[in-house]
């Protein structure tokens, strides 16, 4: 197949986000508006909302979350642009990229000059018990729930195979979180704004005011180790090698280029874009990388014209731990296995290492809203490339290039984009 | 059988009568489990069922301490966790299965590659509604041997 490239150019001019987190009493379409209102005051130049001609909402599951079908209609009505066309895509915990994706196409057809794109997920309304069988639907409910897996179990099958080939170890994944921790510590934005080290502080304290044994951890690893603080979930998983569970929305606007500097003098550029799918876990080759990060990934980079090496940072989809290890090898930062696995161990993926990898502390810290993930994650590159990511502004690097990458799923469905800053 | 549509109904269908069975690609010869209406081989739509010999080993696992509401229902929780895994049948094919008579308790001594046969447990269906989800059907599993 020929490269492709888009038909014209797409920049990204403005980022908006409701909180993350659990928000009782705000249904999908109130986090949007949270989100779309956040979006009109980052536009530099300022933004008519009548100027904007279509909206996509990615949303996986508030069919059974909020008892609410085509989410992306009610999020047009209640942010006041109906009656542009509104479209919802569920392509699991990739939604809200794919719907970008789909804004983008839309620009690069010609068809759209500016369009609002994002997703939205409201999913603290069920029982724990009730959003696990949820969140399993997004993996094959007919081959793969059959056998009694839960999201965590499908990535903790992963980790075990990860394990089994390349001698990774617990401590490797819980050095993801640890990391992720120290950066969404400084994201005023996060769900779980803490480092290790501060919930152990809140958890001794807690038991010191309630007159019960005070844990004696000295170290976060001692934490990570402790079965009780940091339960098993799905061996070898434990709670901590988990992203939180989130409601929250986020969205992008997205321009053709030629217009972008209406909006604002610093848009960033999509240069790049790919998408793929995949199959079930059991009917994959390997089990230790996702096959379709790798096709995606390959789609950005041909198109973008660049490599891994070119990329100064990404936010990459940590549901869990090892979802990151095998991330930045899919997408070449690293060598598969040891290289990948031990790289937040020694520092090479911190926002001071050679690839800073999730400075907004990721789905772990930051939430993960599953449907809106995507855009939360456009909304960390577009702040550092600005400049305006504050604590948390990679140190010594000018990032002019940077990418997401997503996952649906357990990988099948990725999409990958690479983002310029001129 | 012949004319069985190559569903997971009818996949369920034939774990009733205890029978474990694949599709077999009439053109190039390979097996498919789950089984496929389409070849993954050769994209044939020239398909039959194939009955597997039940033998195969495990390529990886987890242990789950909180599981959905069909296994929470059979008593699964934290303290009595259970095992799902991928075992690849000796035919070729890989299908994701409960794993049953492996050390629960200490995973770490669960070991890729031990050998497993089929056997067939009852439990609920996997649905939100109840009455969906209280239907009883036959599952495949696996069992170390």
């Amino acid at each position: 197949m020929s490269k492709r490239k888009l038909g014209r150019g797409v920049a990204v001019a403005g980022y908006g986000m409701s909180k993350f987190g659990v928000l009782p009493g705000l249904d999908c379409r109130d986090m949007f508006v949270d989100a779309f209102k956040d979006l009109v005051n980052s536009v530099d130049k300022g933004l008519d909302p009548k100027d904007v001609e279509a909206n996509y909402v990615g949303c996986c599951g508030a069919w059974n979350w909020e008892a609410q079908a085509g989410i992306a209609k009610w999020c047009t009505d209640w942010a006041n642009l109906v009656p542009i066309p509104s479209t919802t895509i569920d392509n699991a915990c990739a939604s809200a990229s794919v719907a970008i994706r789909n804004g983008i196409i839309g620009i690069a057809s010609g068809l759209y000059d500016v369009v609002l794109a994002g997703g939205v997920e409201k999913m603290t309304t069920l029982p724990t018990e009730g959003t696990t069988l949820v969140l399993a639907t997004g993996a094959d409910k007919t081959w793969e729930c059959y056998a009694g897996y839960t999201f965590p179990g499908l990535y903790a099958t992963m980790a075990t195979a990860h394990m089994n080939e390349y001698g990774t170890t617990p401590e490797d994944l819980m050095a993801v979180a640890i990391k992720n921790h120290n950066n969404g510590a400084i994201n005023p934005v996060a769900q779980m704004p803490n480092t290790i080290t501060q919930i152990m502080e809140q958890r001794q304290a807690r038991a010191r005011e309630k007159g019960k044994p005070v844990p004696g951890w000295v170290t976060e690893m001692d934490f990570l180790h402790d079965d009780q603080y940091n339960p098993m979930v799905a061996w070898p998983l434990r709670l901590f090698d988990c992203c939180p569970i989130t409601d929250g929305a986020a969205c992008v606007l997205l321009v053709a280029e030629d217009i972008a500097k209406n909006f604002t003098d610093t848009p960033i550029y999509v240069t790049g874009t790919g998408q793929a799918s995949g199959r079930a876990l059991h009917s994959r080759d390997t089990l230790t990388s996702i096959p379709a990060s790798q096709i995606a990934a390959k789609q950005a980079y041909e198109m973008a014209g660049v490599g891994p090496a070119d990329i100064k940072i990404a936010e990459v989809h940590d549901c869990f731990t090892i979802a990151e290890v095998m991330a930045i090898s899919d997408l070449g930062f690293f060598k598969p296995g040891k290289d990948a696995a031990t790289a937040a161990a020694e520092g090479k993926t911190a926002r001071d290492g050679i690839k800073p990898i999730n400075t907004s502390g990721g789905l772990k810290c930051k939430g993960h809203p599953v449907g809106a993930s995507g855009a939360g994650m456009i909304g960390e590159v577009f702040h550092q490339m600005r400049g305006e990511a504050g604590a948390r502004q990679v140190p010594n690097m000018d990032v002019n290039l940077a990418m997401t990458h997503n996952v649906g799923a357990h990988g099948t469905t990725v999409v990958v984009q690479i983002y310029e800053r001129r | 059988m012949s004319d069985m549509p190559f569903t997971a109904t009818s996949f369920d269908k034939l774990c009733g009568e205890k029978k474990l069975m694949a599709t077999r690609c009439k053109d190039c010869g390979k097996v498919e489990l789950p089984p496929r209406p389409i070849c993954t081989g050769c994209n044939s739509q020239n398909i039959e069922w194939t009955e597997l010999n039940g033998k195969g080993k495990i390529v990886s696992f987890t242990v789950i301490g909180v599981g959905p509401w069909t296994m929470i229902s059979e008593g699964y929780d934290r303290n009595n966790p259970y095992c799902s895994g991928i075992v690849e049948v000796e035919e070729g094919p890989r299908i994701s299965t409960q794993i049953m008579g492996v050390d629960v308790a200490n995973p770490e001594n669960i070991k890729v590659g031990t050998p497993v046969t089929a056997d067939f447990v009852e439990r609920g269906s996997f649905s939100l509604v109840p009455e969906v989800a209280n239907v009883r059907k036959t599952y495949l599993v696996f069992k170390a041997s």
